[in-house]
């Protein structure tokens, strides 16, 4: 492999990646806080097409990363409704979101499968770093939103595991008659959590429409969002593992991808089941690692006070 | 009372709680001074933890107001309550285990402010444990710390919030005698720097060594209010009973014929360890034999081996002369044991379902309650209702069982099992947190059934319990049965040494 295709298999790896890293750290954040929120594939789609429809409108693609997180947000607040408020089964809640997100994404966007995109993102090469060998060229000729995304996986860990909002937002997914108890507010922290994590879903949606694909098509994430739901428990709800896991999981697509161009022999189709054997391999050591390593203690629980 | 005060820092006034069916608060007054241990006295289900849920802002009180040092206050919620000053140190404690001491004694406080450096943070967490006189590394996980350390966190909680008032609601309940003594401590500590203590319990001596003053409270009102120096054991009881206690008069039973027998049973306990290391004991028909020991030896996995809802790892177990050994639980009930779980919530009772529901449990299957397959209602609700007459249990038959008291729901526990007419029954710690008249109508069922036959096996924490009831004490300890005598012989100095590992090894 020469090292133009080594930069390209690296470079298309991480462009793959991005997505997954925005819809599964979004989903770590809820689930951090106790909500198991199983409606990334639709909340993906609501983003990518209202990201679409926004940037085809106004022709500036912020504003559609703009509408796109505001439209994943709207449903997840929905979710955050039904859940934490109605103390719904979260299980059922997240699937129906999932299906409803599909089919609104699929209505909303029906006159917009074929249109170009007018503003796609663009790849920026990063002075000066874009220029070392092999990681540098594919790391840093990148487009604005995979940095975004290099910033705020750092920036999101620090949130979590270094400040007050995030001990406390840990707590209510831990415990939270224990944060209530403690004076915080278990209801306001839970419905925030399920609306900023489906907002990074969106993120993760507009991407594909805005800068990785760029356009509409129905069905648009074809299943990234399940794989994103994976790919929080292979990280083991930690922000910076979840890094590893997506750029694994981009690298196996990336690979599929160019498997016949470098003619190598291997099954696409076996490729694509890896995440889910990785994370059926996580869970099985979950089993035996409980103690520190385990999903936060009451995820899935429906909290409610007088009881 | 109307001597020269300080003003006091907490009044409560005409407080109404109403749950559905059941009136917890019904007009109490309540007013906590500076410097002070006010005992809050009373059976499970008199509504003091009830008034204090409320006094800590997680309830709201249906009437009544709340005056912190003169001012009316309304309490929304938890975090109202932590700033004016009111801190509660829970029963079932509120920690987060998979957090440090130091993550755990930060939640919901105001510094610092947003951002947590783990090292000033440690900082923080060690200076406030010196100056209380807490001993706890900062950096442990809560999940790793004994009962004990874990209730220090807890402490160090309420004070690192500036708290005035502080709420112990149980605290005894949980800990070993040496931890109550330097609980104690810390408590006149405490309020010699000012603060104040609301001391929650049922335990009348607990309540003479820490109070100052003591309240007590019977069915969800004030019954009676007194200084600490004109307490005496009797009053308080009489006044938190509502009635003097009867006693018993022992009925000596004829021993029958050997009902259970167990031999040289071992058995791993939760976590993997070898809990029951070799036990061995008989018990005959008529009468009853009680398993002293400090909890931990072994004696819950040692009930549940016998119980066939835990495999043993060597050993037989003979019901009847049929060895049961391994049988699964429903044989071995069908053969006539009747078994009385550590944890009713988790293994005893539904607490989502009603008292018909939970009264059947162990019968459902049988006629009159099972015909042909189907459940019927009738003889199921009739079945309930003449456990609920005869047991004296205060609930309606479409309750859910998680809304009863806890002295109800045991005896409801205990009514169910000793109603299978069993042979043997297996009774493990059958008092353990209830108030002085339901473990008086736990002890009233036990003897009802050595006096029918039945051979019960008693598993107690509370020596001076096993000594009342029992014909013959063993007493545990490391898994094993190392000392036994019969009632009439037991030296309670002797039993101690075994208990604790000292006597000499059988």
């Amino acid at each position: 492999m020469s090292e133009d295709q080594l930069v390209r298999l690296l470079a298309a790896t991480i462009a793959m990646g991005t997505p997954l890293v925005f819809a599964a750290f979004g989903e770590i954040l809820a689930e951090s806080s106790g909500v198991l929120n199983l409606g990334v594939e639709g909340m993906m789609l609501v983003g990518a097409v209202a990201a679409f429809i926004a940037v085809v409108v106004t022709g500036s693609p912020w504003l559609g990363v703009v509408a796109g997180m505001l439209g994943a947000g709207a449903l997840a607040a929905g979710h955050a409704l039904l859940t934490v408020t109605l103390r719904a089964d979260q299980v059922t809640a997240g699937l129906a979101l999932a299906l409803f997100g599909g089919g609104l994404s699929s209505f909303l966007g029906k006159s917009y499968i074929g249109v170009p995109n007018p503003a796609p993102f663009a790849a920026i090469s990063v002075p000066g770093l874009s220029q070392l060998p092999i990681l540098g060229r594919s790391v840093f000729t990148q487009d604005a939103l995979v940095y975004v995304s290099y910033v705020m996986i750092p920036l999101g860990w620090w949130w979590l595991y270094r400040t007050r909002p995030g001990l406390h937002l840990r707590a209510c997914g831990e415990s939270p008659g224990t944060a209530d108890a403690m004076g915080i507010g278990v209801v306001a922290i839970r419905y925030a959590s399920v609306i900023v994590g489906g907002m990074f879903a969106g993120l993760g949606g507009a991407y594909l429409s805005l800068a990785y694909v760029p356009a509409w098509t129905e069905n648009l994430t074809a299943g990234l969002g399940w794989i994103a739901l994976a790919l929080v428990i292979f990280a083991t709800w930690n922000p910076l593992r979840l890094v590893f896991g997506a750029y694994l999981f981009g690298s196996v697509e990336a690979m599929g991808f160019r498997a016949q161009v470098l003619g190598i022999q291997a099954n696409t189709i076996v490729l694509r089941m890896m995440p889910y054997v990785a994370t059926l391999t996580v869970m099985l050591l979950l089993a035996f690692w409980r103690r520190r390593l385990a999903m936060p203690s009451a995820l899935g629980l429906p909290y409610s006070r007088e009881q | 009372m109307a001597d020269a005060r300080p003003p006091a820092l907490v009044e409560l006034r005409g407080i109404v709680k109403v749950f559905p069916g059941a009136l917890a608060n019904a007009g109490i007054d309540l007013a906590i001074y500076p410097g002070e241990v006010l005992a809050l006295l009373g059976e499970n289900g008199a509504g003091k933890t009830t008034l204090m849920n409320i006094l800590s802002g997680l309830y709201r009180p249906d009437e009544g107001e709340i005056r912190v040092v003169g001012e009316r206050v309304v309490l929304r919620s938890p975090r109202d309550a932590i700033e004016r000053g009111i801190g509660m140190v829970h029963q079932h404690f509120r920690l987060v285990e998979r957090f440090t001491v130091a993550e755990n004694v930060l939640l919901g406080s105001h510094t610092p402010r947003f951002r947590l450096s783990p090292g000033q943070v440690l900082e923080h967490v060690r200076a406030l444990g010196a100056r209380h006189e807490i001993a706890l590394d900062p950096r442990a996980y809560v999940g790793d710390l004994s009962v004990g350390e874990r209730q220090r966190v807890e402490i160090l909680k309420v004070l690192y919030r500036g708290s005035r008032v502080l709420i112990f609601d149980e605290p005894t309940a949980v800990l070993a005698p040496p931890e109550v003594d330097s609980l104690f401590a810390g408590i006149r500590r405490i309020v010699g720097e000012g603060r104040a203590v609301v001391f929650i319990s049922h335990k009348l001596d607990e309540v003479l060594r820490i109070a100052t003053r003591i309240v007590v409270l019977r069915h969800g009102r004030v019954a009676g209010a007194m200084p600490r120096a004109e307490a005496t054991p009797g009053k308080l009881a009489t006044l938190m009973v509502g009635r003097e206690i009867p006693s018993r008069p022992r009925v000596a039973a004829a021993r029958g014929s050997l009902r259970l027998r167990v031999e040289d049973v071992a058995a791993r306990g939760e976590r993997g360890y070898l809990a029951v290391d070799g036990a061995s004991l008989t018990v005959h028909s008529g009468e009853i034999v009680g398993v002293a020991g400090v909890a931990g030896n072994g004696q819950a996995e040692l009930a549940e081996t016998i119980a066939g809802i835990r495999a043993p790892l060597r050993g037989r177990v003979w019901l009847d002369e049929h060895d049961v050994t391994t049988r699964p639980a429903r044989e071995i009930r069908e053969r006539g044991l009747a078994f009385i779980p550590e944890d009713r919530h988790r293994q005893g009772l539904v607490p989502a379902f009603n008292v018909v529901e939970n009264a059947i449990l162990t019968c459902y299957a049988r006629a009159p309650i099972s015909r042909g397959g189907l459940l019927r209602r009738r003889p199921a609700r009739t079945h309930a209702r003449r456990l609920v007459e005869a047991f004296q249990i205060q609930a309606s038959l479409e309750t859910p069982v998680r809304a009863l008291s806890g002295g109800n729901q045991q005896r409801l526990l205990v009514a169910r099992e000793a109603a299978q007419e069993p042979k043997v029954l297996v009774a493990l710690h059958p008092t353990a947190g209830l108030d002085v008249a339901s473990t008086e109508a736990v002890h009233r069922i036990l003897l009802e059934l050595r006096a029918r036959g039945v051979a019960v096996l008693l598993v107690s924490e509370h020596l001076d319990e096993v000594l009342a009831l029992s014909d013959r004490v063993l007493v545990m300890y490391r898994g094993r049965i190392v000392h036994e005598r019969p009632a009439s012989h037991a030296d309670v100095d002797e039993i101690g040494l075994y208990m604790t590992g000292v006597g000499e090894p059988p």
